[in-house]
């Protein structure tokens, strides 16, 4: 099934061949569909037929996973990759939709988080088009998924050197903080030369007593690239360090594809007097699940209480059934783990 | 034994023909080829700079001088245009070839700690986002300085050296007035201790006294450190009270060179006499 298949999502824009005409204004005069649930209806089970597996075609995963594999070759260099039109505006993950769609096949478990949560209607549908045009099982247990898309977080259950995890990057070189220009900031990038980023840092101390920046904080990857590490909070920072997992970042809008291998070293800038500190929480655990070692975040339930609670909601659940549950639980030698399991 | 040491150092802006040097420089009268129209901002320009010495290059406006500094400095821009000639170093032990032939990391590693540059425009050489002490710190931080504590130190120590005031370190260097900002520009390039200084018109754009004053903190640190420096101006005054020898330029080409004192009591070239004469 070709044709029908391929024609049949083009009719809700009411542009079928048969209702075309060159006046305008008779456009609407056409077979629109009444609502969009009509219009969903109207694709029926054919709606994807005709689309390639995972959605985008051959040419363009091979080269995602080309362009990943020179990432991985050079980790924390910003890689370029054409970056497709995806069927949702740029800036809302559409460079993570292309990597994780060019990695899942058919075999593979997938898990998407926004900001922590597996309910966010970002998340719910970058979710329900992998299911629908790769065929993949999806899931919101962090220790089954063999994919997993994130945007701002990286899970508090320490991941395994069988998963992968991609992060949307809205902004991916952590220069442009200092200097707009690119062309200049490439050119540092070449040489190593970070002096600007270290003065940013040192201005910050000099006006404000400590370094104050909150998400997106500049890291030395294998010592030799200044990375952006996408908008993670600190507390996140450290789980990169020589990690079991690899880490893609992915930026579909200014088309650059970065990695964190395996077993990299991953260090926060900061001053040897001046240490790098993750978010203070002062001791208040999470309101429902109990936790002190997760990140956690202010809810505001609208009634004048400020709830503090687990930013990652799959842990927070597994907790709330087992208290105390440990981050590494599902290792069979936890010890093993990476630094990222000593995140708290 | 000389610390740097530059031989027919030419830079052509332009496309350039085989009859450029020869129908440019100071016997044509001008530094623009007539056949390609490309410009020799400088061409076959000699010089030698030991350790300890300060070497004046003086000229009029559009005589090359600057285009020879940012040369010799391995500047950013120092490779715009046609550049042809060598440069040597004798200061850093991981490269002894032409330093005009060198990598970039190679240019950028001597830039960072061995060769600094003053530019004759404020704006080239600060960053007006950020204050003066900052400025200070990121060539220290570029050096690869990580104690914040110790950044700081060094910081207010090279304030004290050019007399800007320690108090308003951490303000933004834009509010600095245009003394200051010299100064800051020269903290900047002393902080790592670089073996050569250059420093392009250092006193362009201030007033006599705010002149005179600065010139004096160059002089005392040169003497202090035993800085070897080379410094560009228009102004035979500056050379006069810094350098001990210097370099005449007109046209892209030098046309004089000798001791200081020499060329100042007895200048050879007919352009250094009215040079020498114009001095109000």
């Amino acid at each position: 099934m070709t044709e029908p298949g391929r024609g049949e999502p083009e009719s809700p824009t009411g542009h079928r061949p048969e209702a075309e005409d060159t006046d305008d204004g008779d456009r609407t005069d056409g077979p629109a569909p009444a609502s969009v649930d009509a219009a969903m209806e109207a694709f029926g089970e054919g709606g994807l037929a005709g689309y390639s597996y995972a959605y985008l075609d051959e040419h363009t995963k091979r080269e995602v996973r080309r362009t990943m594999l020179s990432a991985v070759a050079i980790p924390g260099h910003q890689v370029p990759y054409a970056s497709r039109p995806m069927p949702l505006a740029r800036g809302w993950g559409t460079g993570g939709i292309q990597a994780s769609l060019s990695l899942l096949g058919p075999e593979d478990v997938f898990k998407v988080i926004d900001q922590g949560s597996d309910e966010s209607v970002n998340a719910a549908n970058i979710r329900r088009l992998a299911a629908d045009t790769a065929d993949v099982d999806t899931t919101t247990d962090t220790t089954e998924a063999d994919v997993i898309q994130t945007r701002h977080r990286i899970p508090e259950e320490v991941l395994t050197d069988e998963q992968v995890l991609v992060l949307q990057v809205p902004i991916t070189d952590p220069l442009r903080t200092v200097d707009p220009s690119d062309a200049a900031n490439r050119r540092r990038h070449a040489h190593a030369n970070y002096g600007k980023m270290w003065l940013r840092l040192y201005e910050s101390v000099a006006q404000h007593g400590e370094i104050d920046i909150g998400a997106r904080y500049p890291v030395m990857v294998a010592g030799r690239y200044l990375m952006d590490p996408s908008p993670i909070p600190r507390w996140d920072v450290p789980k990169l360090d020589d990690a079991d997992a690899l880490f893609l970042f992915a930026a579909g809008r200014e088309a650059r594809i970065y990695a964190v291998p395996p077993h990299t070293a991953v260090e926060p800038l900061a001053f040897e007097d001046r240490g790098f500190t993750v978010e203070r929480f002062d001791d208040r655990p999470c309101d429902v699940c109990g936790s002190t070692d997760t990140y956690r975040t202010e809810v505001d339930t609208g009634d004048g209480e400020v709830r503090l609670v687990c930013n990652d909601v799959s842990f927070c659940r597994k907790r709330q059934q087992r208290p105390g549950l440990p981050t590494d639980h599902h290792l069979d030698d936890p010890a093993d783990a990476g630094e990222g399991g000593e995140s708290a | 034994m000389s610390l740097l040491e530059a031989e027919g150092i030419t830079r052509v802006y332009g496309p350039g023909c085989e009859r450029c040097r020869e129908r440019t420089g100071d016997d044509a009268g001008t530094n623009q080829c007539p056949a390609c129209g490309s410009v020799v901002a400088c061409a076959d320009v000699e010089l030698s700079l030991a350790p300890g010495e300060v070497l004046g290059v003086v000229g009029e406006s559009g005589s090359g001088k600057s285009s020879l500094a940012s040369v010799l400095a391995l500047a950013a821009d120092g490779t715009e245009g046609v550049v042809d000639g060598e440069l040597r170093y004798a200061g850093y032990d991981g490269y002894d070839g032409n330093l005009l032939a060198a990598d970039y990391q190679t240019r950028h590693a001597l830039r960072t700690a061995h060769i600094a540059l003053v530019h004759q425009h404020i704006r080239d050489g600060l960053d007006m986002g950020f204050s003066g002490g900052g400025n200070v710190a990121e060539t220290l931080l570029r050096a690869g300085w990580r104690s914040y504590e110790d950044v700081r130190e060094r910081v207010r120590s090279l304030f004290e050296a050019t007399e800007v005031p320690v108090a308003r370190m951490d303000d933004p260097v834009a509010t600095y007035s245009g003394g200051m900002q010299r100064r800051v520009q020269l903290a900047r390039a002393l902080a790592t201790d670089p073996g050569v200084l250059v420093l392009d018109e250092p006193t362009t754009g201030l007033d006599a006294s705010v002149q005179a004053r600065v010139l004096d903190t160059v002089r005392r640190l040169q003497r202090e450190r035993e800085l070897s420096a080379v410094v560009v101006s228009h102004d035979l005054g500056v050379v006069r009270l810094l350098a001990d020898r210097t370099l005449v330029m007109r046209h892209g080409r030098v046309i004089e060179s000798g001791l200081t004192d020499r060329i100042l009591e007895d200048p050879h070239h007919e352009y250094t006499q009215t040079l020498i004469n114009s001095i109000v």
